[in-house]
């Protein structure tokens, strides 16, 4: 017998919220999918390429919120340099691709991108090497963020540097790689990025399949993601990791080396921004140094706290609403988004410090009428 | 008779004008040009007596291109100094005349683009008139050449010490053994110590170049060594990679050439040091208020660069409203600056960070907030576009203390404004009541409450003070950057860092930081560039930090947690 009762395999991994969010994600993105594969480009129901990639698109920031309220939320690590992660994973896919395009570029070398025939470059960086085989960028795609998140995380966390000026550091760690993938002289197309892509494994970038599979592919890392990340969080080290954010001093008289969890935490929540990043840069046919900057790094965090940090649902609620509000504003009025957005850093950190999830949960308390509650609490920062 | 005094006439005009094109460099390539018609003017000059100065402007309006050069060798020995005025008009080709009355006047473009003239020797306006009305005194290159060595000569010896030195200096440039006679005549009347030295120089240089044994030359290369003005580096190794030269003289031009370079790298290391103190005071300005906010009293306010660009704008409004006085209008920005940044300051406290107290991360969040309001508010009033702050004449040109060296003026305020506004920052910490409920406020808040300190109201002061010295600090700062909505952002960071890596809470520390990394940042850029130095500076404090998290002087004692 798979199942007992109510108890799906997911509510025994994450409880009845698991359910109902793999639940409508999965729907919707078959819906989503079918929408444009399947419905007549003239039909009213006909979900457009474009609203595809955007899907896409918004699923990949998604998957970024996801792992800024791992390591927010769960472990009150506030990192304001998750962009940096992204975006490393975003290059790493970037290179790639760049490689895929062969000798279709302007220059039509088959060896060097187009920007390294540019700067009279005449052979492939040490690091370009292998990237042309999809295993082994994917590979590096996980490894480069990973190990930076790592080397980063146990220097930080050693020395016990917590709170603001982690946040700070974290802030200057994405800056100063914005400014190093700036420069032409790093070999990362400098100013302009890697664009231009041609085709993926062999499939065609602009072609409506290859869409649809990028975004189903999104939707299914993102639900895996969600999956894994609450399995973590209800383990025994999940609660390890909570009894650090609430009192890191007393876990660590308790006996726990605190500082292993938090780096183990923080290298799990890069990699899912990796991949968040390596998802990203397909669909948007561009990675350039723009995505480091702390701007980026800092509205993430903005997106899970609208959606309630602490509860995972609420950051890719956070994620889905603030960018679908922003691709509509951008389009009303271009230069009343950023009042938006800065009314809103205001206005949730003071009114809604639980965010939406934070008033669904307390609405359905009410409804209740028990306190049931587990995770949420008030003491973290 | 008649022709015997036409004769000697002539005789006597041509040894003058050989005399002087001895003294003219060009003069003696001009001359062999001009040797075939110069018999011809010479007839025609000597119908009319030579030295009136009136009959010689009238003539230049006439003469042909090859006769000109010897009207205007005329009219330097005539008229000298107070002709300086005609030489560098027609220098610039704005010299004309009245085609009836030959009356020379200066025609040039007013700052509204009209054509007036201007009487070319008092400079007495004489309305507007355009250029075509009147004939212009024609010129050509070897005029210009000329007119540049006539302009030169008669600064060297008649214009002020400045002028004099500055002559000196351009006559470095093409200096040649026939200079010598006036050079050594100048030398003979100068006073002035540093026009005496250039003097020398040239002396010496023009000595090598003349000079028939090795003996003297040596001398003259003893004179050059150490002296930092490029010609004299160009003519000391032109003889030290000399095939014809003896080798002790070559060898003599390395050692002098080893002393003057030695002297330059010194120089070179004072400019750096000197960069590296202005980038520091650059980055305490930046930082100075931000130890207040985030260093006392422990608010993370990522608006902090807000309050720069606030200050900045400030100065770009006041300068606006008084377009007349730039020189007064940075000095009426200060305390402007400082209400506006520091009102705005008091603001978000009272709004905004009162309702976050203890939570830190959710100030920063708020904070930063608000700085995209801030930044988009400005992009929306003034616009996205830099704005240009003037530079008041004050602030302007640079100090040169020699060849090598030369300072700008603005950073060297801006270094001592620094100072300034740190040391009065720090007064009022220590030593008013302010700053003693500050102290106290930041030590231990419940106990101040308990003493009677309304440490609401101080929460405000403190975070206005910090806000209202980000504002002072952007007057600063715009004097050397343009004023833009993205200016804020490129300084938060940094300031950051700075208050951090100072130890949060300590003044000193803050102070200490940002001359180290200024220095830092100065040192690593000749040899890794601009913005690698400024990724590697990062990367020192996020490495610095993991060694000592509580920055170089960590607040020891209770007042640590």
């Amino acid at each position: 017998m798979l199942r007992q009762g109510p108890d799906s395999i997911f509510e025994r991994i994450g409880g009845r919220n698991t359910t109902i969010f793999l639940g409508i994600l999965l729907s919707l993105t078959v819906l989503a999918a079918l929408g444009n594969l399947l419905i007549p480009a003239d039909s009213a129901l006909h979900v457009s390429t474009y609203t595809i990639t955007l899907l896409g698109k918004y699923l990949c920031y998604a998957l970024l919120a996801l792992s800024v309220d791992v390591i927010w939320g769960y472990c009150g690590i506030l990192s304001l340099g998750h962009g940096a992660f992204f975006a490393l994973g975003g290059y790493a896919m970037g290179m790639y691709l760049m490689r895929q395009i062969g000798t279709r570029g302007v220059y039509g070398n088959a060896e060097l991108p187009d920007f390294m025939v540019f700067l009279n470059w005449t052979e492939l960086p040490w690091y370009w090497y292998g990237m042309n085989n999809f295993g082994f960028a994917m590979l590096m795609a996980l490894l480069v963020p990973g190990l930076l998140a790592f080397v980063f995380g146990w220097l930080a966390f050693r020395s016990r540097v917590t709170g603001v000026y982690l946040s700070i550091m974290t802030q200057a760690l994405t800056y100063a790689l914005m400014l190093a993938f700036f420069r032409n002289e790093m070999g990362f197309g400098g100013n302009n990025g890697l664009t231009d892509f041609k085709d993926i494994l062999g499939f065609n970038l602009q072609s409506d399949s290859t869409r649809v599979t990028l975004f189903v592919l999104s939707a299914l890392f993102l639900g895996l993601a969600y999956l894994c990340s609450q399995f973590l969080m209800r383990s025994r080290l999940g609660r390890v990791i909570l009894a650090v954010r609430d009192s890191e001093a007393r876990a660590r008289f308790l006996g726990y080396r605190t500082e292993r969890y938090k780096v183990w935490l923080f290298v799990y929540s890069a990699l899912l921004a990796a991949i968040a990043g390596a998802l990203y840069v397909p669909q948007v046919g561009i990675i350039n140094p723009g995505e480091f900057a702390p701007l980026n790094s800092i509205e993430v965090v903005v997106w899970v706290a609208l959606g309630g940090r602490n509860t995972l649902y609420g950051a890719v609620l956070g994620a889905l609403l603030v960018n679908y509000a922003k691709t509509r504003f951008t389009a009303l009025i271009p230069e009343g988004w950023i009042f938006i957005l800065g009314a809103m850093f205001v206005l949730v950190t003071i009114f809604m410090p639980k965010g939406i999830a934070g008033l669904l949960q307390r609405r359905r308390k009410e409804q209740n009428g028990s306190g049931s509650s587990l995770t949420t609490q008030e003491r973290h920062a | 008779m008649n022709s015997l005094a036409r004769l000697s006439s002539v005789l006597l005009l041509a040894t003058s004008l050989g005399a002087w094109a001895q003294d003219g460099a060009d003069m003696a390539a001009t001359e062999a040009a001009s040797s075939a018609s110069s018999t011809a003017t010479a007839m025609h000059d000597a119908t009319e007596p030579a030295s009136s100065r009136d009959t010689l402007l009238r003539e230049l309006t006439q003469a042909s291109l090859a006769q000109a050069p010897r009207v205007i060798s005329e009219l330097e020995r005539v008229g000298g100094r107070e002709l300086l005025p005609l030489f560098e008009a027609m220098l610039e080709g704005e010299l004309h005349y009245d085609a009836d009355s030959l009356q020379l006047m200066r025609i040039s473009k007013d700052s509204g683009g009209v054509e007036q003239a201007t009487d070319v020797i008092t400079g007495e306006a004489l309305g507007p008139r355009t250029s075509r009305s009147a004939e212009k005194v024609r010129i050509n290159n070897r005029l210009r050449t000329l007119l540049r060595e006539t302009i030169a000569r008669v600064n060297l010896m008649e214009g002020s010490d400045d002028e004099r030195a500055a002559a000196a200096r351009a006559m470095l440039g093409g200096i040649t053994g026939d200079r010598l006679p006036l050079l050594r005549e100048a030398f003979e009347r100068e006073e002035d110590g540093e026009v005496r030295g250039l003097l020398e120089v040239g002396i010496a240089m023009a000595e090598i170049m003349e000079a028939s044994n090795d003996e003297a030359r040596m001398a003259a290369v003893a004179v050059l060594s150490g002296r930092l003005e490029p010609p004299v580096r160009n003519l000391l190794s032109r003889i030290r990679s000399d095939e014809n030269a003896s080798s002790e003289l070559r060898e003599a031009a390395a050692e002098a050439l080893d002393s003057i370079q030695s002297r330059i790298e010194f120089y070179q290391l004072l400019e750096q040091l000197f960069f590296g103190l202005s980038l520091g005071s650059v980055l305490l300005l930046a930082a100075i208020g931000l130890a207040v906010t985030f260093g006392v009293m422990g608010v993370i306010n990522m608006a902090h660069g807000e309050m720069l660009m606030l200050g900045a704008y400030s100065t770009y409004v006041v300068q606006q409203l008084m377009p007349n006085h730039i020189g007064a209008s940075i000095i009426v920005s200060l305390p402007v600056a400082f209400l506006v940044s520091a009102s705005v300051g008091v603001l978000i406290q009272r709004y905004v960070i009162r309702y976050l107290t203890g939570r830190p991360l959710e100030t920063l969040l708020a904070t930063f907030g608000i700085s995209l309001i801030l930044q988009q508010a400005v992009r929306t009033i003034f616009s996205p576009l830099n704005r240009r702050v003037l530079a008041p004449e004050w602030l302007s040109g640079s100090w040169q203390y020699n060849e090598v060296l030369s300072l700008t003026l603005n950073r060297i305020y801006i270094l001592g404004f620094s100072l300034v506004v740190f040391a009065i920052l720090l007064f009022i910490l220590k030593k008013t009541s302010l700053g003693l409920n500050v102290r106290a406020v930041s030590q231990n808040r419940a106990m101040a409450k308990a003493m009677g300190i309304r440490t609401d109201w101080v929460d405000a002061m403190t975070f206005g003070l910090g806000s209202g010295i980000a504002g002072i600090a952007g007057v600063a700062l715009c004097q050397l950057t343009n004023v833009g909505p993205n200016l804020g952002q490129s300084y938060i960071i940094d300031s950051f860092m700075v208050v951090v890596f100072g130890g949060v809470g300590n003044l000193f520390g803050t102070l200490i930081a940002a001359f180290t990394l200024g220095m830092g940042n100065k040192f690593l850029e000749p040899m890794t560039g601009a913005v690698l130095a400024n990724i590697l500076i990062l990367v020192f404090i996020i490495l610095f930090i993991q060694k000592r998290p509580k920055g170089l002087f960590p607040q020891k004692g209770r007042a640590a947690d």
